[in-house]
């Protein structure tokens, strides 16, 4: 009785995709006997972007209200481990994302600029909130108008502040955006 | 007007320049030159012995004085409360209040840092916000709200 839960679907799981020019190597027999041994052929960049993919580990580094949404965005509810990128290391030696999220005041630009330069490649940023973005409501003398005016910035996320699920979606966004370019970009 | 304070007049004597109530809130207008021992009789023979805040006040680039120095000063066993202000030209110094209340410290820094009012034998007097690099004194009224490096 009572709501019924939805039968889980057999999915299949595509094979991943074999190069070109391994198939010119490999017969369709020889390769049929590697698929039944277990054996998966791919290339190398996209075994290393999968395993990068699914392990973005972000810096701490928040800065102000964002970074309330950002530790909301890692909790139970939003989870950010469904994507595998819920170790918060606090050291950008072992960090592979810089989710900048607040406002960046001249005093502390110094400080974002020597964590990013610490963390080792790969590395991504993304700019999370107004204030990181362009500055938002702070046209000052004590906030830095955009992050971007020190380090390269991937993906934005507007709102003030974003609400959990658009920085999901900026997450997403740069998974798809390290499946897609040359893993010896960053090295 | 309470007793307490028709008892510090008198015992300021010439150095009062004002003495101002408002909705029971007791303001003296000290003369510069008798800091700091006006504030040590204030906080060793009226038991003021606590410094609520200090702040600078900058009146505007016209105005004489142009900068006031604001203590809010308690006395804990009594809990009377007042308010002295000293005012200041631009670029005068006031002597520092570190000696009477060592809480007054980081204060005189940030009003230091705000205004640019320098505290004469403050133990160290750098800013206290803002980086030390950074050019001008914001909350003064002829500052540019944006800075002046905004377009950089």
């Amino acid at each position: 009785m009572g709501v019924k839960r939805t039968p889980i679907k057999e999915v299949e799981i595509p094979r991943l995709v074999t190069p070109e020019e391994a198939v010119e190597e490999v017969t369709p027999e020889e390769l049929e006997m590697l698929e039944k041994g277990g054996v998966l052929l791919t290339t190398l960049n996209k075994m290393v972007n999968w395993a990068r993919k699914w392990s973005i580990w972000p810096c701490t580094f928040g800065l102000a209200c964002c970074a309330i949404e950002m530790m909301a965005t890692a909790a139970s509810h939003y989870d950010m481990a469904r994507f595998g990128a819920e170790v918060f290391r606090p050291s950008p030696r072992q960090a592979d994302l810089l989710i900048v999220a607040g406002t960046l005041t001249k005093k502390m630009a110094p400080v974002l600029k020597r964590v990013y330069d610490q963390m080792p490649e790969p590395k991504w940023v993304i700019a999370m909130g107004a204030c990181a973005i362009g500055g938002g409501i702070y046209r000052s003398y004590a906030v830095v108008q955009g992050v971007d005016k020190l380090i390269p910035v991937d993906y934005y996320v507007p709102g003030c502040p974003p609400r959990p699920e658009a920085l999901l979606q900026a997450v997403l966004m740069l998974q798809k955006h390290i499946e897609e370019e040359p893993f010896n970009n960053k090295i | 007007m309470a007793d307490w304070l028709e008892a510090v007049k008198e015992r300021l004597g010439d150095s009062v320049l004002e003495d101002l109530e408002f909705r029971g809130e007791y303001t003296l207008v000290l003369d510069k030159s008798s800091l700091p021992e006006a504030l040590e009789v204030l906080r060793r023979e009226f038991g003021f012995d606590c410094l609520v805040d200090l702040c600078g006040v900058d009146m505007g680039v016209d105005q004489e004085p142009r900068f006031y120095v604001v203590y809010h000063l308690r006395n804990m066993v009594t809990r009377a409360q007042l308010r002295v202000k000293v005012g200041l030209r631009d670029g005068e110094g006031i002597p520092t209040a570190c000696s009477v209340w060592p809480g007054a410290n980081w204060m005189e820094r940030e009003a230091y840092d705000m205004f640019g009012i320098e505290f004469e034998g403050h133990p160290d007097l750098t800013r206290l916000y803002l980086a030390d690099d950074f050019p001008g004194h914001p909350l003064r009224k002829d500052y540019p709200t944006e800075g002046y490096d905004f377009e950089e």
